[in-house]
Parts: structure tokens; sequence; C-alpha cells
């Protein structure tokens, strides 16, 4: 075997690197190292120019391999690769030793620092001698997608990937498509009708040829891998047939059993058997078994009894549907922050005191209202509403630490279409910071403070209580530092935006993490936003952070457009760095097959261990139990391992 | 452990006797608007801490250290956890330390000390200890 000639590339990442430890002593000490042909240091490596350095010197010195002395392989390893395969050389003779996260970032002491950098690309160095150059794996796909939530995110990824020619699963939880944004009256800067753009969407998703819809359903499980998940989707019975009912509404005037409509956000009630709102889809009635007085084991057969079409069928079954997809995209969205935790604000136990989506159902033409503002106590019109914003947002010692991002864009939207609606009623809204970056959206604050005279005070309310017809808003004026009382009729609560309570649930069945508010973790916050850490899983909407409809679109598309290159490929590729069984000493025991995690062993009819190398992550759990030494991880060798142990523990 | 250093600043000086981060504040008001007592202060709760994050010495000088009742509702609802009422005491620590306008006990007639409360002397003795 050829001397080996591993040529070896200091980073300063700036000063990120260079601050903490001593880039140029390194670099002179890893020349020294045997087997080291070439050491250089540069600013930022993964410039450029920074590249070309490397490419350049993988020729020129005839390198057999390299270290890249630098950040985490999980930031710029792909990088690094590709660059040595531009320049001739197998990618995966290419490691990093990281010296950023796991060294200048984590420590002070700037001469110990230099000490453990140098021990970092030691090992690595050790690594690279006992790497061999592999091939990735190759792996064939499915042509499907998957979409989970059909809000508008879920709704405008569904739809891009379906006309990209894909088809796509689009699973929604509720009896109807279209989420939140369907309970919206006008939408923020423009004053468009929000059932005006988003119900021809529905309608376009529920006619699409590549869409299959699938709503009153829910994802159970989800195994394998991107290109390759097998999903379980459970559809609850809704107990109507959607392609019988004629939407006649005979049932619904019969039902004796109603509870509240969670589409007027309890504003009014509704009937067991029910359609959310006219325009719902599919255009059906659902029976809710949990209102319904007795679908089993007595029936009051109500409603079957007036259904001229026999759409009811009491012994609907809930189904089990398996598909095949290759990518998923997450959309779940948000749920209000309960209101029964604002304490201070009545805790949900004062009629008039309302959330905005409440609020929204009141301004809009299909609400229970007609479009006219009545409050819920007495129907009364209020002609002095108070709008608070912040309730439970920015508030981490009880609520919330975030900001809901949408509130004061909605509040004053509300303040403004309230005015239109009341024109001699009065808006008062409370306020910390008016945050109102976006296009259009700053001009439409200001026009509503100007145009509708809608006083803004700057200060949070502090308690909210009833007192005879009024409700009586205890808050502060900041900016003249004045005690403000006010004998309100009716309190909009801008209350906090709390993920989706699927979340958790979902996130263990897709094996994506959470980050510590319970919005779904992208990879990275700036440069991959819509991508999960799992491949082939995707994120879009308020499930992922608050957003309004905007993004929420943007993000939709761009997570459908992610899951479109992967479709588009003819094969996917699979890292090759995983385990190989050397069938010559295995025994067959079969205790790797237990211990993996990701199934990818099994005993074949040879009596040895078989690896699934699409399957197989390279963890190494199965290297670590084998009792004969059989199973060992390309490229991480026992053999390297133990001089990568060996040169870590030397004296530097 | 850190120190208890004699600090020069106000901010400081409040700061670390009451164990609270006046910058925690990002002042909403809520304090204020939900203060018993807010009507009677000169300056109003959130105007306090504001005056510390400017170092502002005139602060001393407002009622409202005095007028709070320490009912700790502004801490109860303050969305950062600031203890004010925690703040409006090391205010007065820091007053008290000054050890000014203190009644001379020892210039009091017999008369004057009897019809005084017995917790108006205590508190002149507790000005003295500064």
């Amino acid at each position: 075997m050829p001397q080996p000639r591993i040529g070896i590339f200091v980073c300063h990442c700036g000063l990120n690197i260079k601050r903490t430890v001593d880039t140029q002593a390194i670099t002179e000490a890893l020349g020294e190292y045997p087997g080291v042909a070439f050491a250089t240091d540069y600013d930022y490596m993964c410039s450029d120019p920074g590249q070309r350095l490397i490419k350049e010197a993988i020729t020129e010195q005839r390198l057999t391999g390299i270290v890249i002395a630098a950040c985490s392989p999980a930031m710029h390893e792909p990088t690094f690769r590709r660059a040595a395969e531009e320049a001739g050389m197998n990618p995966y003779l290419c490691e990093m030793a990281n010296i950023r996260e796991q060294c200048s970032w984590v420590h002070q002491d700037r001469e110990a620092a230099t000490k453990k950098a140098l021990r970092i690309v030691n090992t690595i160095i050790e690594k690279v001698r006992g790497n061999h150059p592999l091939e990735p794996v190759e792996i064939d796909h499915v042509n499907k997608c998957l979409v989970i939530g059909a809000g508008i995110a879920g709704i405008q990824a569904a739809l891009d990937v379906a006309e990209s020619g894909f088809a796509v699963i689009l699973v929604e939880k509720e009896p109807t498509i279209g989420g939140h944004m369907a309970q919206l009256s006008e939408t923020f800067p423009t004053l468009d009708c929000s059932q005006c753009i988003l119900t021809p969407k529905m309608v376009e998703v529920s006619r699409h040829p590549n869409i299959t819809l699938l709503t009153y359903s829910e994802v159970v499980n989800v195994s394998g891998y991107v290109g390759n998940y097998t999903v379980t989707i459970r559809k609850n019975p809704t107990y109507v047939d959607p392609d019988k009912c004629n939407l006649c509404g005979d049932c619904e005037n019969v039902c004796p059993e109603s509870t509240e409509s969670e589409f007027e956000r309890g504003l009014v009630q509704r009937k067991a058997i029910y359609i959310p709102f006219r325009q719902a889809i599919p255009s059906s009635y659902t029976l809710d078994e949990e209102t319904c007085l007795g679908l089993r084991p007595l029936r009051c057969n109500e409603c079957a009894k007036v259904c001229d079409p026999k759409a009811i069928d009491y012994d609907m079954l809930p189904e089990i549907i398996e598909e095949e997809v290759a990518a998923i995209i997450v959309a779940t969205g948000y749920e209000l922050h309960p209101i029964s935790s604002l304490g201070e604000y009545g805790a949900g136990l004062i009629p008039d005191v309302i959330d905005g989506l409440q609020f929204e159902r009141l301004l809009s033409a299909s609400g229970p209202t007609g479009g006219e503002v009545r409050r819920p106590s007495d129907g009364k019109i209020p002609k002095k509403v108070v709008f608070v914003q912040c309730a439970g947002s920015r508030d981490p010692e009880h609520h919330n630490a975030y900001c809901s991002k949408i509130c004061c864009m909605y509040t004053s939207k509300h303040a403004l279409l309230y005015r239109h609606v009341v024109p001699d009623g009065e808006a008062v809204i409370f306020y910390i910071d008016i945050r109102a970056g976006g296009k259009g959206y700053e001009e439409f604050v200001q026009h509503a403070i100007e145009e509708e005279r809608i006083l803004y005070l700057r200060g949070k309310v502090s308690k909210i209580y009833r007192e005879g017809d009024h409700v009586i808003v205890w808050g502060v004026d900041t900016l003249s530092n004045r005690l403000v009382e006010i004998e309100a009729d009716l309190v909009v609560l801008a209350i906090s935006i709390d993920p989706h309570p699927s979340n958790p649930i979902l996130s263990k069945v897709l094996k994506i993490s959470c980050d510590a508010e319970g919005f779904f973790k992208e990879a990275h916050p700036k440069l991959r936003p819509v991508e999960s850490l799992t491949a082939g899983i995707f994120l879009a909407g308020a499930g992922e952070g608050p957003k309004d409809i905007p993004e929420a679109v943007s993000q939709g598309s761009g997570a459908a457009a992610k899951a479109v290159t992967l479709l588009v490929q003819e094969k996917l590729s699979h890292s090759p760095e995983v385990v190989d069984i050397n069938e010559n000493i295995c025994s067959g025991c079969g205790i790797c097959v237990n211990m993996c995690p990701y199934a990818a062993l099994a005993v074949n009819g040879g009596g040895v261990a078989e690896v699934n190398e699409v399957l197989c992550e390279g963890c190494g759990t199965c290297v670590s139990a084998c009792p004969t030494g059989a199973a060992q991880l390309k490229n991480m060798t026992t053999k390297q391992l133990n001089n990568m142990i060996e040169v870590a523990l030397r004296d530097v | 452990m850190k120190q208890l250093a004699r600090s020069d600043t106000l901010r400081e000086k409040v700061e670390e006797l009451s164990g609270q981060n006046v910058f925690a504040c990002y002042q909403c008001g809520m304090c204020s608007a939900g203060c018993p007592l807010s009507e009677e202060m000169d300056l109003l709760p959130h105007q306090v801490v504001r005056g510390l994050q400017l170092e502002d010495w005139t602060v001393m000088e407002s009622n409202t250290m005095w007028i709070c009742a320490s009912c700790l509702t502004c801490e109860a609802r303050c969305p950062h956890g600031v203890d004010l009422a925690c703040v409006m005491e090391a205010m007065r620590q820091l007053y008290l330390r000054k050890s000014l306008d203190h009644i001379a006990i020892d210039k009091l007639t017999t008369e004057e000390i009897a019809r005084l409360p017995q917790i108006a002397l205590v508190a002149s003795f507790r000005k003295k200890t500064g």
C-alpha cells in the first residue's frame, strides 16, 4: 500500500476559531504529523478561494486523504466533500475535525484550547488514514407526497406538489379543510375577504386529479425512510356518506343534541350532526359521535329517518389506510393559548371578553351575527371596544415568552373593521410595541390610527372585570404616565398563539423534533427553514412558528419545492458509511438484529447477518453488541477507533 | 460566589439589594395599571424602574417607594417576573442608609415620647442603623 499523503486545512472561521485557537501553531505542528504531506490555514475555508486552495492542494500534492479542521460536519461536510470530489478525490476520504463547536466556542483558555484543537485534528488524521473510498448507496423511491394539515399552508403545499405532476395525499384532522383562515373575516393589509380568496383554493384541492383528500383523518404511524415512507392513516367515521349527502339540512333540524360550535368558537351552538360552515369541503355533514345522543348501543335515529338520500350510516367504521410516500410536509398550524389561563383577564368567564378569532366570527358576513358586531352577553352593539394585545405573549413568567407576531396587525384590522361596522363606536387598543414589519403593514396601522381615529394606549392591561353592564379595564398609558380605567362594552383579547396540540404527538410519530415552545424545529433557522432534521420531512405554516397568511403560503410553497426536488430525482442516495458484516466470522447469533434501532439487520438463509444499507444509519450499536467483531462500520472500524483514542490520549 | 461589593451606581445598588434585574423590565406598565395605590404615587411604579434603568437619582426623591405596601400584585402579574416590591424595599433601604432626617431621640421631651407611637420610634431607630 502506498504511503499516505494527507492534507490538513485549518480554517480560522474569521475570528470564530482564531480568537481562541492558535491556528498558525497547530498548522505548523500538524505539518510534522506522520503521514501528513501538506498543511495550511486560511480565513474562510468554505469560501470559494478556500475551496480552490483545497482542490489545488489535492491535485498538486497528490493527496490521498484530507482533513478540514473547521466547524461541525453537520455544517459543511457536504461542502468540502463536494470540493474533494471535484478535485478527483473520493469524497469519503475527506473528513472534518470540529475545532469550532467542540473547541473554540466552548473554551476561553487559548493555550489549552490550542492543545485540544491539535488533539482533535490528530484523531481525525488517524481516521482518514484508515478510510477507504466508498460509493453512495442508491435508493429507488415512490412518487407520492403526504401533506399533514389542510390549512392555508398545507393547501398551498398540496397544490404546488400536485401541479408539479406528483400525487399528493392531503390529511386533515377536522371535518373540513381551510384551517383557521376559513374563520377569518377580512385579511390584513389589503382587507380581502378571507373566504373569497381561500374557498377557490379549497375547491381546487378537492377537484385536483393529483390530490387525494382525507378529512376527519389522522396520521397514526410512519415508518421507513426518505423516498419510501409507509404511512398509516386512520379515517374516522363521519357516519354520513359524502357522495349521497345533498346538504338539505333536514338532519340538523331534527337532531335533539347540540354543543358549542368549534368553527364559531362557541359563540353559537351546533347540532351533533353538522357541517362546520356552508362552504366546507368536503361538502357534507358529519355526525360527531361524542355529542350524538346514542350512536350505540341505542340510537335516537331521528336524523336517519328524515334523510332522503339515505346518506347516514350508523355502522360506519374507522378506516385504516396505508400509503407509501417519498416525502412528508407537516403543516399542523396553531391553536390559541387557553383563555382560562388568563386569570386577570377573567379566565374566559366574562361573556363580553372574547378572543380575536371570536371577533373575526362577529365581523364575518357568514358568522353568527351576519357581520354585525353584537356582543355575546345581550346581543347589543358595543359602542366602546377595548382591544388588548400581548394577552399571553411576551410573558415568559406565566405564558409564552415569544411574540405571537400576527396580533399587532390583526388587532389594528379588528379596530378598523369595527369602526367601519359601528361608525359611532370607539376603539381603544392597548399595546406594548407595534410590530408591523411586512409589506404595507406599517402603512395599514398608520392608516387605522390617522383615518379611523383609533386610540392606541401604550401599556399592558392589568385587570379586567365585570361591573353591571360593563367590562372594566384597568390599564395605563406609559407615554403620558396616566392610569387608565375604561368602562367597555366589549373586550377583545389578542391571545397568544400556541403550537397545535397535535405537534407533540406528530413529533413522535414522524421522529422530528420540537423546540422548547413546542413548535417544530427547522433544520437551520436561516438556511433550511422549511426542512426538518429528518430527510424527506418538510415543515410549513404556523406549526413551525407563529406566521401570518403570506408567510404560511410562502413556506407552503417552499416546502412543496423541497419535496418536488426530491420527487424528481431518479434515485435518491444514502450515505455508504454503514455497517458491513464480515460473513466469514459472523456466527448468526442475531444479537445485532435485536439491537438495531432502524430494523436494518436480519439473519439471512445462510445463517449470517445481512444489512439493509438503505435503512442503516451507521449508528454503530450493532458493532458494540457483536460478540465476534463481524460487524464493522465502514470508515469507522474498531481499528480506526482504537487508533483515534490512542492519539487523543497522547500528549501534544 | 459573587462578593457583595460596594457599587457606585444607583442601579447596581438597587439590583444588589433586591436581587432583581431592572433591565428585565420592558416598560409594559402592567405593574402601574394594577397597583392599588398607584394613584397616590407621584411616579408610577414602571416610571421608577425606568428611572433606575436611566440611572436617574431623582427617583429616590419620589414618594413611590414609601407608598408601596408590598402587596405583590405587580410581582404576580409582571410578565418578566420583576419583583417590584423587592426593588422598592431596596430603594427604601438605600434611603434609610443615608440616615437622613431621623429623630434625635435625646432631644425629645418626655411628653413627646409619651405621645409618639412606639412604631414611629422603632422606625426612627431603624433609620440610624443604615
